[in-house]
């Protein structure tokens, strides 16, 4: 059955289309409404996108395949993206997604752990290099870990 | 030093309008409204600012590109995709006085006659652009927004939109085909964007930073500017205390790592600086006795860029330390041409072979030949950003071939060390607790 917006969704997508002067520029905001609801932008969540927009799919697919932020297939329920560029890969970047494999049970660009909560990519600058190093776990920012500090996060998510 | 662009930085409850209003804010804007649209073209002219997010164009001269009887509408478009490696300045603006930013905005659309204006901001920033958005709420039910802004007649609306996580979108073309909804390929200049840009309309991107300064020159004058140039430093890597720091314009090298961050911490030593964002050559410790600014910068054979420094001490192995760049270019490669995508891949390729001790002599001289043949060679410029710090600066002496004052030859002997060992020449690890 076809994918629909759920009726708060349905009225942010409503509300974005107003702010630009035609369909397509809505493009990412809608997506990024689509992947809110369903958690990822399977084919079915591009064909519900490309009808809000009065678009062809292949229109819808061609963006979704270009952008980092959009995933094809799910993501964990916390889905951790370390920064690996220069400013954090000198202060222990990479050492931080060693000790997030460890701790979450799942490794680095591997799909989900078994209990389903953990996800973890190693993402380019994400513009945190003062709190360096850092990840960015579903839309929050985490800066200047340290072990003691994941250790707190991981444990707490894993009782969530 | 008084702090002007970051006033507002650690302010309770900063991002409230009444807040910014007791602090001095909007007052710049009814003074704006009150002056043409030339003479704040003329205002940005004559104060020299050029723009903060990393190519350094002037700003008054951009906007005085806008054709005049063009009559389609217009629109300013404020990038804040801030993605080059090292920078992390416009986030504190925004997430900390966003409407310093909106004020700047309107004032900058009056200035160029846009009635439309979007923030594209890049999306990773989840906590900005709520913050935004909030901020903007507000400046609507106040009146600083909407029809007939503080009975000026003139109209504005703004727009927080949100990226999806591409480095090429913050380059202004392919900022613009990515609000077009399409994907951030750049387009071809020309036509530039102040004659067609978003939508085919005339357009204005500039940087956040850039946007505020209106405010400031409108507020203290062109000879204060002048005088007193504010200019936000990103300063990251081996430092004691990290962060963004306001100093004015040609603040020394030196005195913002050891005055402002603190110096090196554990007793390490300095080892090189990337002084303007990762897309700008190299500088050796011994460089680094430079003022940050424009010129002085491109004299050492450097540039400001969007002014992130990466600082790295006696822990880091250059070989590693560009390999990680390249690995960024290469990812963050858009795809359209040949030179930038396949030679992006190359030079991670090659420089990744030479850390992991598989690397052969001649390899040198074929990343610095590689980076050659895709610098000037592209559309836009993130094949000259992946071509720079391997390779250096073009020179006008050589035909406009890099001069080769960047990682590969500054760093040459730690290089040759790799081939010749199959291992780092650096054996201080750094420690991560």
């Amino acid at each position: 059955m076809a994918l629909e917006f759920s009726p708060e969704k349905k009225k942010e997508v409503e509300w974005t289309l107003t702010r630009y002067p035609n369909k397509q520029a809505a493009m990412l905001p809608v997506l990024h409404i689509a992947q809110y609801q369903f958690g990822c932008i399977s084919p079915e969540v591009m064909e519900l996108v490309a009808k809000t927009l009065d678009l062809p799919v292949s229109r819808v697919q061609d963006v979704v395949t270009f952008y980092t932020m959009f995933h094809e297939k799910p993501v964990g329920k916390f889905h951790i993206q370390v920064c690996h560029t220069l400013s954090c890969a000198i202060r222990g970047g990479s050492q931080v997604v060693d000790y997030l494999e460890n701790k979450c049970g799942v490794k680095c660009n591997d799909g989900i752990s078994k209990d389903g909560k953990f996800s973890i990519t190693k993402v380019e600058c994400l513009g945190s290099c003062g709190t360096a190093p850092m990840m960015q776990v579903n839309d929050d920012y985490f800066e200047n870990l340290t072990k003691e500090r994941i250790d707190q996060l991981v444990n707490k998510w894993k009782s969530e | 030093m008084e702090k002007v662009l970051t006033k507002m930085v650690g302010i309770e409850n900063s991002q409230n309008i009444d807040v910014y209003l007791k602090h001095g804010g909007y007052q710049a804007l009814p003074k704006a409204l009150k002056m043409t649209p030339d003479e704040l073209i003329q205002m940005m002219k004559d104060s020299g600012v050029r723009g903060r997010g990393g190519a350094g164009f002037p700003t008054g001269m951009k906007w005085s590109f806008l054709p005049k009887d063009n009559p389609k509408p217009r629109y300013l478009l404020c990038n804040a995709d801030e993605s080059e490696p090292g920078t992390f300045k416009d986030r504190v603006l925004m997430e900390d006085d966003p409407h310093q930013v909106i004020e700047g905005l309107i004032i900058s659309s009056f200035a160029i006659q846009a009635h439309t204006c979007y923030i594209y901001i890049r999306g990773e920033y989840v906590t900005g652009a709520k913050i935004l958005h909030k901020a903007i709420n507000e400046a609507y039910e106040k009146g600083y927004l909407g029809k007939n802004i503080l009975g000026s007649g003139f109209e504005l609306d703004i727009t927080v939109h949100r990226g999806a996580g591409a480095y090429i979108c913050g380059e202004e073309t392919g900022l613009i085909e990515s609000l077009e909804g399409k994907r951030g390929w750049p387009r071809i200049k020309p036509p530039f964007p102040a004659v067609y840009g978003v939508f085919g309309c005339p357009t204005i991107v500039n940087n956040v930073e850039t946007l505020v300064t209106p405010i400031h020159i409108i507020n203290r004058g062109v000879q204060w500017w002048k005088d007193n140039e504010p200019k936000l430093y990103c300063m990251s890597g081996h430092l004691t205390r990290p962060g963004t720091y306001e100093a004015k314009i040609g603040t020394n090298l030196m005195e913002l790592i050891n005055d402002h961050c603190g110096g090196i911490p554990n007793g390490r030593k300095l080892k090189a600086v990337i002084p303007g964002g990762s897309s700008v050559p190299v500088l050796r410790a011994e460089e680094c006795d430079v003022a940050m600014d424009f010129d002085a910068l491109a004299k050492a054979g450097s540039a400001l860029g969007s002014a992130g420094c990466m600082v790295m001490d006696d822990t880091t192995c250059m070989v590693n330390a560009l390999w990680n760049l390249m690995k960024f270019y290469s990812h963050e490669s858009c795809g359209q041409c040949t030179p930038c995508r396949e030679g992006t891949h190359w030079l991670e390729m090659i420089c990744g072979r030479i850390e992991t001790g598989r690397g052969r002599m001649e390899d040198l001289e074929l990343m610095l030949e590689t980076a050659n043949n895709i610098a000037g060679r592209t559309i836009c410029p993130l094949g000259d950003a992946a071509a720079w710090p391997v390779a250096g600066l073009p020179d006008k002496n050589k035909g406009g071939d890099l001069n080769g004052q960047s990682f590969v030859n500054k760093f040459r002997e730690e290089f040759e060390y790799h081939i010749t060992n199959k291992k780092c020449k650096v054996t201080i690890p750094h420690e991560w607790n």
